[in-house]
């Protein structure tokens, strides 16, 4: 049990067999069923966001550019309508019997004080809410296993592999052989097979716009899918404190179409200096940098990063990232 | 001797900081005072005897209570400064390394030094004067929970002047908290302080477990039992079950640091998510921990200014019972983003959930004890009030924490920080002070002062909402926790500046209150009849402040809410109860042992804090002579004489 509580199931794991079968898992009917909580959604969150401030497009998990995040907000949306079904009777109910019943001479409201037992309530509200959790447990269920997959309809993912340091972001990308830090650049319309891990403290690799968070952690590798559908610019941040400098942990994800990604993977190749081993040792110094970009890294550190002496309990996964590229630690 | 002190930190006393030296002295000013105070008054002898040696649960309860509002104070100061130094982007007012410090304190001190002194300091002041107990089960183990309690809560405090305060946040998640990335002793001083509080907070369970079972008055059922006492038998029953975890986890989590153990280090065979599920093992049952006696305070509260039987008790012991049970299989929904696949996160998603559902049952048990009743808005029942609207919006947020996807978006940011406030504050902080309120002329006599209390209740109130609204608004903006700084464009600064004001108002709300306790010690109205709120249940028959031996003699229970059906029975002239003769009262002694006893706990802990082996020694060899010493004691109890009895009830004005 803990073992599977503490380490990854294969599902959420890097698992690179995935890879290999991206676009057949058919889920249409998941998707029809979305349609109508979206249309009952796009009331409250058009309500939500004019309600607040105005500025509805600061609301980054409102406003999701990919499936991941999209399916995240409907999810939500569907919450706070579930939800609003017991704060709203609850309030007014509130409101009501305070003021009906308070104790001022001459209230004709009806004293009874030894009434406390009715069945008829009693199965009124231990029902409601079972139901509100049977429907909101089933499309969390639904949701859970959904986003362990790749994003559908798309061309093969890419990967990026992102390491937390004390205090910044280093991504590499293991296909194109370049790394960046402190902002990452990704291909629109096509899955991203982020691979998380932290050569530092836990840290939480957080892009509200394109989806929800997942840990990096140090010895581990943890895949998260992600996916813009939209060119843009999008806020990143870790969530997880991770010491001093953690408030400066923000990075920017630039999502772009194929060709201008492939155009920026050319130039990067072309004009940026080489991580090397000892260009790596100085990012795992505890400082803030500025953003980077490498035309090419040192082979395997992600890899020994991971593995650093012993990392035990990861070598089923380093298997798996084998299979991806050419490093075999084994 | 020497060996006693040999890697004397070169950081020893903290310096550098005007907020540091302004405590230091103030530190150093209060000691004088107080020493200077009690040596003038000559008070010494009275402390002693009165207070440092009771086992009287009444006055341990006075403690916790008194213990609990001066941490409060502190765990406000420290949210004061967070919120100011938030208030504008880029603010410069704290660094990171104070902001870290400041944020893992205000969280240790508010649940365990505050909440759980709070809840205890309920317990003690009602539960044996409810269920009709001359005390505890275990008095003498009652005053070592206090004490311990009280000098971990010491120890934690001396970290801001002496070696520094720890930062690694509340939850003190390795490897962050590890030697690799934390060699400071501001960890240390976490570890063993909770450690400490930790063991005094099992005994409580205990304590108070076997109280409530073994210690009822006849006829005192447990569906007789009033909702209080249930709610801290579960309670209890949570502690006992839930503290150990935290005990393991803080333990290696110390041999780590201490000995270089590699239980929760990142590499060499650690596994620091082995330390993550330990401490919410504990962490998520605590919650409940401190709010089932929150539930419990605002049945009786409900109930009584209602003036009316409190609706669906069986459905409010029924959920209570299933809120404790399903509370320990929840506690992955506090990293559901650490990748334990989608399995696991369903069951622990819709587990959570679940609870939501006997949480609800509670809220419209609330409305329709009130309905048909005639509702009385004193100060306890203002918070009682408004405590529904704000856990009903809570609770819901938790339910949407609680969809794993969702929460992806929401965990670590302003919204889980919202969402746990609201329930924390909403919940336990306004049910402690109803109860606060509602109890206060049972401890001291006298009533607390109404109009500085709907003051302090209306300030603290909307103070809350301005508070903690913008921070959910904030966390789906994008806003994460525990940042010291924000920048400019990101749409955050009106929001955190609202929320800042709030916090202002609450801090305001306090003062009004802590206004009210020292306006009425002096001015208050005084209680003479032991029943000012025409209560329901048996602490209400006796005198305010009852005394030392709280029944005379044991009333036999016939019903729910006892008092209030004694009450009607005099009413209506039936049966006027034919008073047995007194009997000689069998109660325990004072000891100063668990005061000397924690006060080597205190030592032992500061001791290891430095790595100062010998004296960890010395203080533990301290502990098993105590604990030997009192195996070999015999003479812990005494019979209170007839005469005595007759002479206090007498000055009482009973019969
Ligand atoms: C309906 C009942 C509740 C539900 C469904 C619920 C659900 C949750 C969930 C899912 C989380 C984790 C969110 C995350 O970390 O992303 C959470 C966090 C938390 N909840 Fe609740 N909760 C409920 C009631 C309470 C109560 C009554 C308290 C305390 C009095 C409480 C205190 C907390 C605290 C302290 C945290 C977070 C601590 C931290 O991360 O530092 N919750 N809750
Ligand atoms: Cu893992
Ligand atoms: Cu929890």
């Amino acid at each position: 049990m803990i073992q599977g509580l503490t380490h990854n199931d294969h599902d959420r794991h890097y698992d690179a067999s995935a890879l290999s079968q991206p676009s057949h898992r058919p889920r249409q009917g998941a998707l029809r069923a979305r349609k109508t909580t979206s249309l009952l959604g796009l009331g409250v969150t058009a309500g939500l966001s004019l309600l607040t401030t105005g500025c509805g497009e600061r609301y980054l998990v409102f406003r999701p550019v990919g499936p991941v995040g999209q399916v995240e907000k409907e999810l939500i949306i569907l919450s706070i309508i579930l939800v609003l079904a017991v704060i709203i009777p609850v309030s007014l109910l509130l409101w009501h019997i305070v003021w009906r019943y308070r104790d001022v001479p001459g209230n004709p409201a009806p004293y009874d004080p030894e009434w406390s037992e009715s069945h008829v309530l009693e199965v009124i509200w231990w029902g409601i809410p079972i139901v509100i959790v049977g429907v909101l447990g089933a499309f969390t269920v639904r949701d859970t296993f959904l986003l362990t997959k790749p994003p559908e309809r798309t061309a093969a993912p890419l990967t990026v592999q992102v390491t937390s340091l004390n205090w910044k972001w280093l991504f590499q990308y293991p296909d194109q052989k370049i790394a960046t830090v402190n902002y990452c650049e990704i291909p629109t319309n096509r899955p991203i097979q982020f691979i998380l891990s932290a050569n530092g403290p836990m840290n939480s690799f957080w892009v509200p716009q394109l989806g929800g968070q997942e840990y990096a952690m140090p010895g581990m590798a943890m895949r998260l899918w992600l996916q813009a559908d939209r060119s843009g610019v999008y806020y990143g941040h870790g969530a997880n404190f991770t010491g001093r400098g953690f408030a400066h942990m923000a990075f920017n994800v630039i999502a772009r179409p194929r060709a201008e990604f492939d155009g920026w993977v050319r130039q990067v190749r072309h004009s940026a200096p080489v991580l090397t081993r000892v260009g790596y040792q100085s990012l795992v110094q505890s400082n803030l940098v500025k953003p980077m970009a490498f035309s090419a890294y040192a082979p395997g550190i992600f890899e020994s990063a991971l593995l650093k002496e012993g990392g035990m309990y990861m070598k089923r996964d380093l298997t798996m990232l084998g299979r991806s590229h050419s490093h075999s630690g084994t | 001797m020497s060996t006693f002190l040999p890697h004397f930190p070169a950081t020893f006393i903290v310096t550098g900081d005007p907020l540091i030296y302004g405590a230091e002295v103030s530190i150093v000013l209060a000691t004088v005072g107080i020493l200077f105070v009690l040596t003038y008054f000559k008070k010494w002898g009275w402390l002693w005897r009165e207070w440092l040696t009771t086992v009287d649960h009444k006055k341990i309860g006075v403690m916790y209570l008194i213990a609990a509002l001066l941490m409060f104070f502190r765990g406000g100061v420290d949210a004061m400064l967070m919120r100011t130094q938030l208030m504008r982007p880029n603010m410069g007012f704290l660094q990171a390394e104070h902001y870290n410090q400041i944020f893992t304190t205000h969280g240790t001190i508010m649940i365990l030094f505050m909440a759980m002194p709070f809840i205890f300091a309920m317990f003690n002041v009602a539960v044996p004067l409810q269920i009709g107990a001359r005390d505890v089960a275990f008095p003498y183990l009652n005053a070592v929970s206090f004490w311990l309690f009280f000098f971990a809560a010491m120890l934690f405090n001396l970290s801001f002047v002496i070696g520094g305060s720890p930062d690694a946040g509340w939850v003190s998640y390795p490897p962050l908290a590890g030697l690799e990335f934390d060699r400071g002793p501001g960890e240390n001083f976490y570890l063993l302080s909770l450690q400490i509080t930790g063991i005094g907070s099992i005994a409580t369970g205990i304590n108070f477990m076997a109280t409530i079972l073994k210690m009822r008055a006849p006829g005192m059922t447990l569906m007789r039992m009033p909702l209080f006492s249930w709610s801290v038998l579960a309670s209890s029953i949570l502690i006992i079950f839930a503290f150990p975890a935290l005990t393991v986890a803080l333990a290696l989590l110390l041999i780590d640091r201490l000995a270089g153990a590699h239980f929760f280090t990142m590499f060499q065979g650690g596994n620091p998510m082995m330390y993550i599920n330990l401490f919410w093992i504990w962490g998520h049952p605590e919650v409940y921990i401190v709010i089932l006696p929150a539930f419990g305070i605002f049945s009786e509260v409900v109930s009584t200014f209602s003036g009316k039987r409190i609706f669906g008790y069986s459905s409010m012991v029924a959920s209570l019972m299933t809120i404790s049970v399903i509370s320990y299989v929840l506690w992955v929904h506090h990293f559901f983003t650490m990748g334990a696949g989608p399995g696991v996160n369903s069951f622990f998603a819709v587990a959570t959930m679940c609870v939501g559902i006997p949480t609800g049952v509670k809220v419209f048990n609330w409305l329709f004890t009130m309905y048909r009743g005639r509702i009385r808005f004193t100060v306890p029942m203002l918070w009682a009030i408004a405590f529904i609207p704000i856990f009903a919006i809570g609770g819901a947020t938790g339910v949407m924490l609680a969809a794993a996807p969702a929460d992806y978006q929401y965990h670590n940011s302003f919204f889980l920080i919202a969402h746990f406030h609201q329930v924390l504050i909403g919940g336990t902080v306004f049910g402690m002070l109803a109860g606060m309120y509602y109890w206060w002329p049972k401890m001291f006599g006298h009533m607390l002062n109404e109009r500085l209390g709907r003051w302090a209740f209306w300030l603290f109130n909307i103070g809350f909402y301005v508070t903690f609204f913008p921070q959910y608004l904030l966390g789906l903006m994008g806003m994460t926790r525990r940042m010291y700084t924000y920048p400019a464009n990101m749409g955050w600064n009106t929001l955190n500046f609202i929320s800042t004001i709030g916090a202002y108002v609450m801090g305001i709300g306090f003062i009004v209150l802590v206004l009210d306790v020292v306006y009425s010690i002096r001015f208050g109205e005084r209680d003479f009849t032991g029943d000012p709120w025409n209560g329901r249940t048996l602490e209400w028959s006796l005198p305010s402040p009852a005394p030392h031996y709280n029944f005379a003699r044991i009333p036999t229970v016939t019903s729910r809410d006892a008092w209030w059906t004694s009450k009607q029975e005099r009413v209506r002239g039936d049966a006027p109860m034919k008073l047995e003769p007194l009997q000689p009262i069998h109660m325990p002694k004072s000891s100063g042992r668990p005061f000397i006893m924690s006060a080597i706990f205190f030592i032992g802990g500061f001791g290891l804090v430095f790595n100062w082996y010998a004296l960890g020694f010395l203080a533990l060899l301290g502990i098993l002579i105590s604990l030997l010493l009192r195996s070999l004691e015999y003479d812990t109890d005494y019979y209170v004489p007839v005469e005595e009895v007759e002479h206090t009830e007498a000055a009482l004005g009973r019969a």
